[in-house]
């Protein structure tokens, strides 16, 4: 009789409220629920019995989330002696850390690994600044022709120009081999731009028109108003496009071909693609192929660092980013 | 081309774009609001410019599907062929393989990752202990933030000849199976590394809405006598139902674009009868042997048959459960 529909209107309910009713403390399942109801007593062992396996298989599902993780961490620190009798799984095996000292002293890794802090301040920013302006003037209702900017941003985001024209039209560009080629062609997430826009929309319109009666200009109304009052979505948004320029690496291995100018994905990917060729070669090529997966181990977990170092902050700003985009005004 | 790891939730804030509301009428035309809101058009400039370059140019540039291309000449290429290459394609054995393969995958997409999150999300909704909530949310949502080379590595390690799965293998059969390289085990191997990419992100929008199921439902329910079971049957599931199409009919819209960059990365020519799909296709005979035309013409084919997909389900869904993107 319940319909879903009925659902939406409805005030938003903090998970808390029910939980502080059902809390009970979780090693004591003998009274159910509430404990008010005569239905729910008579399923409670049922119910027990699924709280025990719900929690085992949300372990099972950390456990298997966290292992491949793991097992890149053990394989990376051991030799490869070890990895080669498939023994290495979740902790290391003939401790070395040589590996590690090999890649920290290789200068092409240093000289990738700065161009992907390069690449993703540049590209970020040039992003921030697309993005906020652009989600500015079209959060303003009274602008004429906001749904036309509208509908060319989302447009974009169910039909593309595709691989080819795409890659014709930055090599006509001359972007090739630039930095250009690898922070300008994503420059705009349209969904990174929408959830900027439903912010700026929720803002009260009393700030900016207070402001704008005090003699402010619509540019003084964002810098000196809004922006300072958009903390926490700006931040958001950097995180959002750091981490996927960070992560990126599909640009930069279509445009660029001078090593010098590669980011440290390339740098990786190059080394997984050459295990593949050693492997598929078979016979001899195996041994090639185990000790690269140590070195690769080890390039995977230095990549990895920077992202678990922000990761905390990430994650935080992600689930709001998204919450924010999501709910309905 | 990222845009299916990252679940956009715009399509639940989209009521705004295209929607019927229609802009206020104000009196006065361009000119007046030129004069008013110059400021603004202003801001609008660089990011329109950049739609126009970065986008719409390469959705014209498609015309080369139909033109004789020259590298180095004009992006919209030199002089008209017709069909040519369409026909080219349809003619295309590998073409078809390609195209099998992307459906095939798609549908097994569809079937695994898809009802993956919501289940987690249900799961995640029924633990008592907040503290324990969040850790698995924390852990879950890890591969989310991983560049697709990471996983790429990962993958191929675990699924290597002395990986994990192939220690597991060994200790439980007695067997190794060489994964990477048989095109028998592409598809368990890359549906059970989406499985694993997705599940704990793909939850993040289902466990928004569930935080806004109205208590007095369940109250109400409790009084009617439903059990945990029936609760979840009848109150919980028909209020996330909105979220559930919107995904899914996004999920559709993306179903030709099968995970291409991760693809791209893991495949090899021995599995190809198994892994190679349309987007890879394309990627190898245009960029690697360099046939612009017949490529893009491919490309054309999947975009058009990529935005079919998203407008029909679209219709559906809002004829049948009267929920739509727009």
């Amino acid at each position: 009789m319940v319909k879903g529909a009925t659902v939406k209107g409805t005030a938003v309910k903090e998970p808390a409220a029910k939980n502080g009713q059902v809390k009970e403390g979780p090693v004591k399942p003998a009274r159910k629920d509430t404990g008010v109801l005569v239905k729910d007593m008579k399923v409670s062992r049922s119910m027990r019995v699924f709280r025990v396996v719900n929690l085992a298989f949300l372990l099972v599902v950390v456990f298997l989330t966290v292992y491949p993780f793991l097992n890149i961490l053990a394989q990376s620190f051991s030799s490869e002696g070890f990895i080669n009798a498939g023994q290495v799984n979740l902790f290391p095996l003939g401790f070395n850390t040589e590996t590690y000292q090999l890649i920290l002293a290789d200068p092409v890794f240093w000289r990738n690994y700065g161009n992907t802090v390069l690449y993703t301040v540049v590209a970020t920013a040039i992003s921030m600044v697309l993005t906020t302006s652009f989600a500015y003037a079209i959060a303003k209702k009274e602008l004429k022709g906001r749904s036309v900017f509208i509908g060319i941003a989302v447009f974009t985001m169910f039909f593309n120009g595709g691989l080819i024209p795409n890659y014709v039209l930055i090599t006509s560009l001359g972007m090739r081999d630039t930095l250009w080629a690898v922070v300008l062609p994503n420059a705009i997430s349209v969904f990174n731009l929408l959830i900027m826009k439903s912010f700026f929309e929720n803002m009260p319109r009393e700030l900016e028109e207070a402001a704008a009666i005090d003699g402010l200009t619509q540019y003084g109304v964002l810098f000196k108003v809004v922006l300072p009052l958009s903390k926490a979505i700006v931040a958001t948004m950097v995180l959002f496009y750091a981490v996927a320029n960070w992560n990126s690496w599909f640009q930069a291995f279509l445009y660029l071909d001078n090593p010098d100018l590669f980011p440290v994905t390339i740098y990786l990917r190059n080394m997984i693609a050459g295990v593949t060729t050693a492997g598929s070669a078979g016979g001899t090529a195996e041994n090639v192929g185990q000790i690269a997966a140590n070195i690769q181990s080890v390039t995977i977990v230095l990549t990895v660092i920077p992202i678990l170092c922000v990761y905390p902050f990430v994650q935080k700003y992600f689930f709001s980013g998204v919450m924010l985009g999501s709910v309905k005004e | 081309m990222a845009m299916r790891l990252e679940v956009p939730p715009e399509a639940v804030t989209a009521d705004q774009p295209g929607s019927k509301e229609k802009p206020r009428n104000k009196p006065g035309g361009w000119k007046l609001a030129i004069k008013r809101d110059w400021r603004l058009y202003t801001l609008v400039l660089l990011p329109l410019a950049y739609f126009a370059i970065f986008r719409y140019l390469p959705m014209a540039g498609n015309v080369i599907a139909f033109r004789q291309f020259q590298p180095g000449g004009s992006i919209f290429g030199e002089k008209w062929v017709g069909l040519k290459y369409v026909t080219l394609f349809i003619n295309d054995p590998s073409f078809w393989q390609a195209f099998q393969n992307t459906i095939i995958l798609g549908v097994l997409t569809l079937l695994f990752c898809f009802p993956m999150p919501i289940i987690f999300a249900l799961m995640l909704n029924e633990l008592r202990s907040q503290k324990f909530k969040k850790f698995v949310q924390t852990v879950a949502y890890l591969p989310h933030f991983m560049s697709v080379v990471i996983i790429a590595g990962m993958i191929l390690q675990n699924f290597s000849m002395t990986g994990t799965v192939n220690q597991i293998a060994n200790t439980v059969f007695g067997t190794t199976v060489n994964f990477t390289q048989d095109a028998a085990w592409f598809r368990p191997m890359y549906i059970s590394s989406e499985v694993w990419q997705t599940m704990g992100w793909g939850a993040i929008l289902y466990l928004a809405a569930l935080t806004r199921v109205d208590e007095s439902l369940y109250e109400a329910a409790r009084i009617d006598g439903a059990n945990r079971w029936q609760q979840t049957w009848h109150v919980t599931l028909p209020a996330i139902r909105p979220t559930i199409i919107t995904l899914l009919i996004l999920n559709i819209g993306t179903f030709m674009a099968v995970g291409f960059e991760k693809i791209l990365l893991i495949y090899n020519p021995l599995n190809y009868q198994t892994s190679d799909v349309i987007s890879t296709y394309l990627y190898r005979v245009g960029l690697e042997s360099s046939n612009f035309s017949y490529a893009a013409a491919i490309g054309m084919f999947e975009s058009v048959i990529g935005l079919t997909l998203i407008l029909s389900a679209n219709a559906i869904s809002k004829r049948l459960a009267g929920t739509s993107l727009w």
